[in-house]
Order: C-alpha cells, then structure tokens, then sequence
C-alpha cells in the first residue's frame, strides 16, 4: 500500500532519480576523446612538420608586417563596405526607382561574380583605363590626372576589390536588418512627429543594429580569412609573405602553420568582440539575448 | 459658431481598387470624444489613420484646429505640405495604437521623453521631469526603468499613452486600444482614458467597448462598408438603434 504524502511532507520532497544510463552517449565519447588523441599524436610525433621552424617564424617580422596589412585591408574593406552597405540599403528603399535600380544592379553585379576575378580585375583595370582624372566628364578638360600604374598598387586594388565585393553583401544585411523592424513603430515614431531622418536614426536603425550585427560580425570575421585571396595579386598580406617565404626556404607546410595559427588568433579575438558588441545592442529583448549567448558559447552546457 | 476640433468633409480613400471610405464627413467639438465603431474591414481605423496622414486621402479635406491635414491651399490649387511642415502637423495630434508600438530599445521612462527630446528640442532634465509626471498619472512611476517586454499589455498602453500625451497633443487618436489587451487589463486602460476625456481632451476612439463609448462619449459613430450608417449621442443611438446593420452589430458585441 503506497502511503499518501501528508501536506507536511510534500514542503519537502527532494528530486534525487537516478539518470537512465546513455550507453551511446558513452561510446561516442570515448572514441571522439580517442581520435583527438591520436590525431594530437600524430602531429606532436611528426618530423615533417618542422615545429622549431614554426616557432622561429611565428614572431618574424615579415610575418607581422603581412599580420598588419592583413588586419588594415580588413578593416578599412569592412568600414567602407558597411558604407557603401547602408547607403545601397538606403537606396534600394529609396522612392525613386532610378536609386532603386543603381542599387539594385551594383548588388547583382558584385554578388554575381566571383570576388577572385574582382581582385584580379581591379589590379589590371590600367589596362581598360590608363588615367583618371578630376575634370569635365565625356573626354573634357582635366583639372588634375594619375596614371593607372601609379594609383593601383596592390593594396589599392585589394582594398577596391574586398570594399566593393563587400558593400554589396552589407547592403542585402542592412536591408535585411531594416526591414526586419515592425512598420508599427515607423508609424508610432511618424506619429509623434519625427522626420524621416529621426525616425531612421532613433528608432529603425538601433532596432536594424540587432539583426545587422551578428551576421556583420560573421562578414568581418569572414573578411579576415578573404584577405587571403588577395595573394594572387601579391597584395603583401599574411599569406603572400608567408608565401614568399617559403619559396626561398621551401618550408611549405611550416608557414602555412605559421599563417594559419595568426588567422586563427584573429578570428578568435574577433568572435569575443563580436559577443560584446551583440550584448551592447540587445537592450530590451532579454529572451533573444539569452538565446544567441547561448547559441555563441560553442561549449556551454545544457543546450539539449 | 465655434470652429469644430477636427472637421472631416468628404473623405473619400482606396486601396487598390478597394474604396474603405466613401465619403466621410464628421465633426468633433473642442473637448468632445468621438466613438468610432464598426464591423472589422469598415474603414473605422483607416478614418483614424487619414486624421493625422500616416494614410493619404483620395479626396475630401480633413482640419484639424482650422489646418488643412496635410497640404496647403494656395488659391485655387492644393500644394502637398513639405516633409518638415506634415511633421509638424503631426505633433499636435496623438496617437495610440492597437497594438502599443512602444520602442523596444528603450525604457518606458524613455519612451515617454523620446518625443519631446528628439522632435521639440526639450532639455533632457526637463522632459525627464514632465515624463516622470504623465508616468505617474498614468499611474507608473514605479515602472519607470522597465523595458516594454517587462511590462504587462495594459502597462505598455498606458506608457504609449504617456508617451503621446509627453507632445502635449490638440487632439488624441485611440485605435482600437484595448482589442489586443487581455481581458482583465482592458480596464485599468479605460480608466486613464476616461481621466483624459474628463481633463477636457478632444478624443477619437475606434472602439468595441460600448460601455466605454456610452459613459464617455459624446457622439458615437457607426461606420460599416465606407459610410457613416448611424450617429448621435450613445446614449440614445445604443438604446435605439434605428439601422438593422447597426442592430445587428451590437447584437454582435454587446
């Protein structure tokens, strides 16, 4: 005969169940911690892979001048490809169908080719316009001119290329983020009597800021390894110069280590600013923001 | 004659091939409350919309205050208002929406200082003062610091309302306030409004609550496909229906 709890006891009764064992669980576990150990022994064992010329070029200081160029290429490609970005996204919501259609066509063209033959392209565009000039357009006079060869260096032309390519991709994530604000509250801010101007600035594009950022966050990040097409036109970032280096020393594998643990600290600092920047804009959507932290923290517990 | 509040003539207004109000012509005195009701799809929340422009009308003419709503008569030939003169317009007319519209980014206190800090130029210290007093009287103080998502449906339409009335408005618009309000909050919502309405605030309200409408209002309108089908004092037009459409509506509400 089971004994009814009386009022008294339910106050305290605590949940201490013995958890149904999770064999499959178990088993997966062992042979993943396995394979990571294995694989970790194969690399440390492994003689061709040079890990005291890795540690001699890691701090080199041809190494951290392509670091430098790698981290101002992306930079610089993300501020201008977020202008370029908003005003495209401005645009494209624009009244005016003629704005609409020019950015629509700037978003289709730099989405529709491939960002290697943008690069490649920009670095060789003397060859389709020899000069540029500041004048009177269709062949007047010139107030001042350069010459293509001296203007596009290859950091010229990888910043046009990356900025560019980038703009069109930050547009379509601009739009996205402005269009993802109720129209209640153009409405609400309309009616109280703000101008165009107030309502984008004080009330859709704060809002847009939670949609855009982590997806511009995810481009920046993205941008850091992009940065690496750019060896193609010798643009003298981290892996043209570990590049070059190994053509002289023949340490292929070494210096691609070498390059890839820099793009893996970079991408890793940026993540964790990426994760402090989400916060900062998720004032007043508590549930969101307990959801993308958990969704950030790759080995947080108690997702399932 | 005094000059009517808000005077509407002819308003006539379509979307698409579809015509939601054919012809409207209402007047609300200084200080009166004018109920707005109507099966849904009547053209009772477009009326509302076209008062303060966020709809243009197709033809007809709206005053509020003696202004032409939203162009200009120079002679014989209607100019549209420029953007910073429609704004201004709009500073002057309240308006509280269905469902709330509060900025999510913002607390409620911030909310409530957003108009006049950012349209009229009012010094933050200030606006934070007058939106500390309108909380109150909204009967909020003490949620003051709350983002709208901590607050209850009722709270947030009681800080939208503190939020229109921060403008200092001629005239207030209710659309619908209530209709996406749980029950048992509806009231703390019409208590503020009735407070309004006994302030001496020249009130439109779209509204399903026909006891609200037969203690407050003034003039209760019944709108259905476009038209004004029954109007007078609620009072008499809720006992004595005369339209078998309007019967059978409250027949359908009440």
């Amino acid at each position: 005969m089971t004994k009814t709890p009386q009022a008294a006891d339910v106050a305290d009764l605590p949940i201490d169940a013995v958890r149904p064992p999770r064999p499959g669980r178990w088993i997966a576990a062992v042979v993943a911690a396995f394979a990571l150990v294995w694989l970790a022994y194969t690399i440390i064992v492994n003689e061709n892979l040079h890990w005291d010329v890795i540690a001699e070029y890691l701090m080199d200081g041809r190494v951290l001048g392509g670091l430098w160029v790698t981290i101002q290429l992306t930079v610089l490609s993300m501020v201008i490809g977020l202008a370029l970005g908003i005003l495209a996204a401005v645009m494209q919501l624009s009244g005016s169908p003629v704005l609409r259609g020019a950015s629509a066509l700037y978003t289709w063209f730099f989405r529709g080719t491939p960002l290697l033959v943008q690069l490649i392209f920009w670095f060789n565009i003397g060859l389709v316009f020899p000069s540029f000039g500041i004048g009177v357009p269709f062949d007047g006079p010139k107030l001042i001119e350069w010459q293509a060869n001296e203007l596009i260096t290859p950091f010229t032309a990888a910043l046009l290329g990356l900025a560019i390519n980038e703009g069109a991709y930050m547009a379509e994530i601009v739009r996205a983020g402005i269009r993802s604000v109720d129209p209640g509250q153009r409405e609400a801010a309309e009616a109280l009597g703000m101008s165009h101007r107030q309502v984008l600035r004080r009330v859709v594009l704060p809002q847009a800021m939670r949609v855009i950022i982590p997806p511009t966050g995810n481009q920046f990040i993205s941008m850091l390894k992009t940065t690496s097409m750019v060896s193609v036109i010798a643009g003298a970032e981290l892996l043209t110069v570990s590049q070059r280096i190994y053509l002289g020393n023949f340490e292929v594998i070494a210096m691609l280590i070498v390059a890839s643990i820099w793009y893996i600290v970079l991408t890793t600092i940026a993540s964790v600013g990426q994760h402090f920047i989400e916060k900062r804009f998720e004032r007043g959507h508590h549930a969101l923001q307990v959801r993308v932290r958990r969704n950030l923290r790759p080995f947080s517990r108690g997702n399932a | 004659m005094v000059e009517p509040k808000v005077r509407i003539r002819s308003v006539r207004k379509c979307f698409g091939s579809v015509e939601v109000l054919k012809g409207i012509s209402l007047d609300v005195p200084e200080g009166g409350v004018v109920c707005v009701v109507g099966p849904s799809g009547s053209g009772k929340s477009t009326l509302l919309r076209c008062v303060n422009r966020l709809e243009t009308i197709d033809s007809g003419r709206i005053w509020v205050d003696g202004d032409l709503i939203g162009y200009a008569e120079q002679g014989d030939r209607l100019h549209h208002l420029r953007p910073a003169q429609l704004c201004r317009q709009r500073q002057d007319i309240g308006m509280v929406f269905q469902r709330f519209h509060l900025f999510p980014h913002r607390t409620a206190l911030e909310n409530v200082m957003e108009g006049p800090v950012v349209v009229k130029g009012v010094a933050k210290g200030r606006a934070r003062e007058r939106a500390m007093e309108l909380l109150e009287r909204v009967d909020l103080a003490d949620r003051a610091g709350h983002y709208p998502a901590q607050l209850s449906g009722g709270q947030q339409q009681r800080v939208a309302i503190a939020r229109s009335l921060a403008m200092d408005p001629k005239l207030m618009l209710f659309d619908e306030p209530t209709s996406a309000l749980d029950p048992e909050l509806v009231q703390e919502v019409l208590a503020v409004m009735r407070d309004l309405a006994a302030s001496g605030m020249t009130m439109m309200v779209v509204t399903h609550e026909m006891g609200f409408a037969r203690e407050v209002g003034d003039n209760l309108i019944f709108i259905d496909g476009g038209v004004i089908v029954e109007q007078g004092h609620p009072r008499d037009v809720l006992a004595n229906p005369r339209h078998e459409r309007f019967r059978a509506f409250l027949g359908q509400v009440l």
